[in-house]
């Protein structure tokens, strides 16, 4: 007996997805631990487009004129601000999390394209620290393998106060990635899941980080860039903030960024998106006489030259990278599709770094899923993908008539949607329409 | 000696002072006067010197020391021996909020009382407290000991992973996943080194000892009402 498809009519309330996912939950007692970014709609720089030159703007010839990429961060309070030569950076992302080779290739490819990595929760991997010219120490709440020997061998420290996937939260290592190097460095025992503090130690509330930052600032005598980074949530006050103790820049992850393990009602549910964090917080500095002075990072789901080239407009001093930058290392390629499958998903579905199983060898401490990613291989890709992301980036400034990506600016921007122009502060097309601002 | 007047310098040419110093220098006792509760002061810390400051410190004096001993004859402010690696720094008076958090090595001493947070997410340090500790002492303490010859408030030892603790007065409440354990004599000969080296006279038989049931080392569905 067949059914009548005309008598299957979907909740709108409790979708298959949801049912599934009710029916999961039931199995197993606990909430869904995963990889990736949000995977929910929402406005992005998709959502927004660049008005190329025309009769009142002149461009630059494309192929020809020079279009600078160069950015200086922390050139604040630190005696040696760090010179970046193109404005994307490697985001933070653990020596645990990924595995060594992984780690060492992006610290190549960086050095390669004249651009900074960042350490992640877990402390210094030593492979990282040589390959990457310019290295972002991160200081976390965990403090696992923070050691002042590292501070100082660090380009700039960057303060963690949240990720854009999961703001509030802290972070996760399951067992199965635990390794004895990885136990050592974090001073744990081997196979446990490890949780990550969601709050520093030692301070809390932006009066105590001022004295925190001044702290680390005297152990480095001064010379290092400092940055806070926080989860989108509520940007434009945790920018304020965050000038007002002290840093040399700020770093912003919107909910699309990335994370190697987290709840999945986290992920989707907490934190807002990169575009409306963005505008927040270019507003919170411009208010602060503080813009191009106290630089602006922008993270989260950052894919293009274009999305560059429009973070840029909006305001960034720079973006960085982290889920983009393992897609180019390989993360979800259509290779080793019988891994992916015992995983129970496909090649462009995967989320699956927490399993430690990650089946291009970036995502895992298993010695021989990481024969599958060579230090210099994933070098060579990630540089081209940077590369490409730089001429992109060039190609979008040149047309919009800029001799450096720097001088793009929002009046080279319009949104295609009525909820973009309002999150990212840019008119819709057509119109001079910014909606929540004038008498609308 | 060496004396460093802070009301009339700033920490940053004392620190300056301090971390420009060679492996052998023969520069190696520090007097640091009129410290008014400044910040960070002896604060990255490197060589085998000895530091004694005279009067009260603000927060995170001698964080992240190596090698060195600090010793602060008053009380003092938030994260005293922050993220210690090694030396010793010690307190006369009381100290605030997360004395030797994160501490990887070395000892932190303190003769009165400490704050809320006592060796919070320890790695590794001894941190002795010769008063009481507020709540949440050794809260995610991974490695290390924590000793308190006086009372521990609520919530000792939450969350705790491999950090031994050690108390000699009543403790207010456990943390989450922190039991009592049975004091055995590798854990009295331990706790009576490390009460020497801290010079405190107390008998190691006079403590009880604290440390982690490893129920919630891994995620499972019926550990919930554990938190």
């Amino acid at each position: 007996m067949t059914v009548d498809p005309r008598n299957l009519r979907p909740s709108a309330s409790f979708t298959p997805q949801h049912i599934a996912e009710i029916h999961r939950a039931a199995d197993e007692g606990i909430y869904e631990i995963r990889g990736f970014g949000a995977k929910r709609r929402m406005p992005t720089f998709d959502d927004l487009v660049l008005l190329g030159a025309s009769v009142s703007r002149y461009p630059l010839e494309g192929y020809r004129e020079t279009c600078g990429t160069n950015v200086v961060i922390g050139g604040r309070f630190a005696k040696k601000p760090i010179e970046l030569k193109i404005p994307i950076t490697i985001a933070g992302m653990s020596f645990g999390a990924l595995g060594v080779n992984a780690k060492e290739a992006i610290g190549k490819a960086c050095t390669a394209m004249g651009t900074s990595s960042t350490t992640g929760d877990g402390g210094m991997c030593e492979e990282e620290r040589q390959a990457s010219k310019l290295l972002v120490y991160q200081v976390l709440p965990s403090r696992y393998g923070l050691n002042p020997d590292d501070l100082r061998r660090a380009d700039a420290i960057e303060v963690v106060i949240g990720q854009g996937a999961k703001p509030g939260g802290g972070g996760m290592l399951l067992g199965q990635k635990i390794s004895p190097r990885i136990a050592k460095m974090r001073a744990l025992p081997e196979g446990i899941d490890q949780r990550s503090a969601s709050r520093h130690p030692d301070w809390t509330g932006p009066d105590d980080l001022t004295i925190k930052i001044e702290e680390l600032r005297e152990i480095t005598d001064w010379e290092k860039p400092i940055y806070v980074k926080v989860g989108a949530t509520r940007t434009y006050y945790d920018t304020q903030l965050a000038v007002k103790a002290g840093a040399d820049a700020i770093v912003v992850d919107g909910m699309q960024g990335g994370t190697g393990a987290t709840q999945d009602v986290f992920i989707e549910n907490v934190g807002i998106p990169t575009l409306p964090a963005l505008r927040l917080a270019v507003q919170a500095l411009q208010e602060l006489d503080m813009h191009r002075k106290v630089q602006l990072i922008i993270s989260g789901g950052i894919r293009t030259g274009a999305d560059v080239a429009k973070a840029l407009a909006m305001g960034a001093d720079a973006v960085s990278i982290g889920t983009s930058a393992l897609i180019a290392l390989g993360c979800n390629k259509p290779v080793h599709v019988e891994d992916y499958e015992a995983l129970g998903t496909a090649p462009g579905y995967c989320h699956h770094c927490h399993t430690g199983r990650c089946p291009v060898g970036v995502t895992t401490q298993d010695p021989k899923l990481q024969e599958r990613l060579t230090a210099d291989h994933g070098a060579r890709l990630l540089r081209n993908y940077l590369s490409v992301m730089t001429l992109e980036l060039q190609t979008m400034a040149r047309a919009c008539g800029k001799n450096h990506v720097l001088n793009l600016e929002p009046e080279d921007l319009v949104a295609l949607t009525v909820e973009a122009a309002a999150m990212a502060g840019v008119p819709l097309a057509g119109t001079n329409w910014i909606p929540g601002r004038g008498t609308y | 000696m060496i004396d460093v007047d802070i009301a009339g310098t700033k920490v940053r040419a004392l620190n300056q002072r301090l971390h420009a110093l060679p492996k052998d220098t023969n520069e190696r006792a520090w007097r640091v006067l009129n410290p008014m509760g400044a910040h960070s002061i002896a604060a990255g810390l490197t060589q085998p010197i000895e530091v004694r400051v005279e009067g009260h410190v603000g927060y995170y004096c001698a964080g992240m020391n190596k090698e060195a001993t600090v010793l602060v004859d008053g009380h003092c402010g938030w994260g005293f021996g922050e993220n210690i690696m090694s030396g010793l720094v010690r307190v006369t008076g009381n100290a605030s909020q997360a004395v030797g958090a994160s501490g990887h090595g070395g000892m932190v001493v303190v003769d009165g009382d400490a704050g809320a947070r006592c060796a919070i997410g320890l790695k590794g340090a001894d941190v002795m407290v010769g008063g009481s500790v507020g709540h949440f002492s050794a809260f995610m303490a991974q490695a290390g000991n924590l000793v308190v010859l006086g009372d521990a408030g609520d919530n000792l030892g939450d969350s705790l992973y491999e950090a031994r603790l050690y108390v000699r007065g009543s403790v207010a409440s456990l943390g989450a996943d922190c039991v009592e354990k049975k004091m055995t004599p590798h854990h009295l000969a331990k706790l009576e080194r490390l009460l020497a080296k801290a010079g405190m006279n107390a008998d190691p038989k006079s403590f009880r000892r604290y440390g982690s049931a490893r129920k919630l080392y891994n995620f499972h569905a019926d550990h919930a009402d554990a938190y």
